[in-house]
């Protein structure tokens, strides 16, 4: 018995010991630093996105403090944080524009021919080195989830080879804009939910053929709208949110029913 | 004296501690990049296992040995040695704010340097004296600044090298870790005084 004694008791003995030096070390050594710090530290998400452009919310903590950096820049937060930390420091709660990704791409394999059936490693980026990934369509979603994975919110789902996006759920921290290999979600201003969900730019006939809910390149969405929101970008529609209103015109001419209103 | 200089040499060179003894493989291969955060790496390990070598022979001499508890010594001085590196940034952070920020992240990682409680198990196991050991510990610190200094003067230069497409980036780092490593066995020659 008291050979195992001993050795616990001296093992226990250095711990208390080194714990009760660390603890008056930090007394006696403590920096004073800013309170507010680690009130906005927890006020923040926590998710370490990085999407306000600092290393994470410990650096953005302090560069709002000690730096005066604006309070609006984090995605994730929203408009609940958003008053927290204007309340914490004292200034105008000055909401930015939210915006939030979208998917701009409707090809499922209901309305996309395959042109081969691809059985390698679960990533988009690869499939797509292969003749463009498997849909006919080269512009379209890939539908392997690479985006899913590099969503921190679970707010992708993949159904039936397209990716969409839960607009309940995105925070719009952007982390799924770079991983797809297609470019085809975009960060998108909330106020407006009326989409171009086509990313092709063949001429309509080719598009046509390829997935039945391509943007044909018609232009009945640019001659229809009243405030000249949309143009034609290389045979695409392209809407423009700064002027966009949300009044629906070019969703009811679309014949494709290429441009739909998400939220 | 001369025996401290004999220590001091062959840890530097003999049995330097990346090159021969192959330990703190991780920060020479992670943080040789380049030459500054080599240098502020180094400067905290150097620093560390100075104190640690010194720290770890009191807590054997003084504790471990009349206890004959000598086999504790690998989990007491994990302890002391995390405690330590606590200890000292906390210091750090009040007395010397421009240095702390210097070494920055590279004093906390070393609290899981193989290589500073490699120098401690190993200065017990040759049975040193106080001021061999802490000769020794620094000097094992000191080898470790030359190889990664070394090392990160190479791989900057491999940056503007036309290296095989396949051989880009940790590859050839390998590979020239594998020649540096056989080039300092040629110092295993050496017999040193003492």
């Amino acid at each position: 018995m008291e050979g195992i004694l001993i050795p616990v008791a001296v093992v226990a003995g250095l711990a208390l010991l080194f714990g009760i030096a660390l603890s008056i070390t930090s007394i006696v050594f403590h920096v004073r630093s800013d309170p507010r710090i680690e009130k906005v530290r927890e006020t923040l998400p926590g998710a370490n996105c990085g999407a306000c452009g600092f290393s994470g919310c410990d650096g953005y903590a302090a560069a709002i403090v000690t730096d005066g950096k604006p309070i609006n820049l984090c995605p994730v937060g929203g408009s609940d944080v958003l008053a927290k930390l204007a309340a914490l420091m004292g200034v105008e709660a000055e909401e930015q524009a939210g915006k939030k990704a979208r998917v701009l791409c409707q090809g499922n394999w209901q309305t996309v021919e395959m042109k081969y059936k691809y059985e390698g490693i679960q990533d988009c980026a690869s499939a797509a080195v292969l003749l463009g990934g498997m849909s006919a369509c080269i512009y379209g979603c890939v539908g392997l989830g690479s985006c899913v994975k590099a969503c921190k919110f679970d707010a992708i789902v993949v159904e039936d080879g397209l990716a969409r996006i839960l607009p309940e759920k995105c925070t719009g921290c952007g982390m799924c804009v770079a991983e797809c290999p297609k470019a085809i979600i975009r960060m998108l201003p909330v106020k407006t939910a009326h989409t171009v969900l086509c990313s092709n730019h063949e001429r309509g006939a080719v598009s046509r053929k390829n997935c039945g809910t391509a943007c044909i390149a018609c232009g009945l969405c640019v001659k229809n709208c009243p405030l000249n929101a949309i143009r034609m970008d290389n045979s695409l529609a392209v809407i423009d949110p700064i002027l966009c209103v949300d009044c629906g015109k070019c969703a009811e001419v679309c014949p494709q029913k290429t441009i739909r209103a998400i939220r | 004296m001369k025996e401290l200089l004999s220590i001091l040499i062959g840890s530097l060179f003999i049995e330097n501690f990346v090159l021969s003894k192959f330990l703190g493989i991780c920060p020479f291969l992670g943080v040789s990049k380049r030459r500054e955060t080599a240098l502020g790496m180094s400067g905290a390990v150097v620093f560390v296992m100075g104190l640690a070598g010194m720290c770890t022979w009191m807590v054997n001499a003084w504790i471990l040995v009349p206890l004959h508890l000598e086999y504790l010594q690998t989990i007491a001085f994990i302890l002391l040695i995390a405690a330590l590196v606590q200890f000292v940034e906390t210091v750090l952070k009040k007395t010397a704010p421009p240095l702390y920020k210097s070494l920055g992240i590279y004093l906390p990682l070393i609290t899981t340097n193989c290589a500073v409680l490699g120098s401690a198990l190993i200065h017990v196991e040759r049975g040193y004296t106080l001021p061999q050991a802490v000769v020794y510990s620094v000097a094992s610190g000191l080898g470790f600044t030359m190889a990664l200094v070394l090392f990160s003067g190479i791989r900057e230069k491999l940056e503007t090298c036309d290296i095989p497409e396949s051989f880009k980036g940790m590859p050839i780092s390998m590979v020239a870790a594998a020649l540096v490593s056989v080039a300092f066995f040629g110092f295993a020659g050496l017999v040193l005084p003492g």
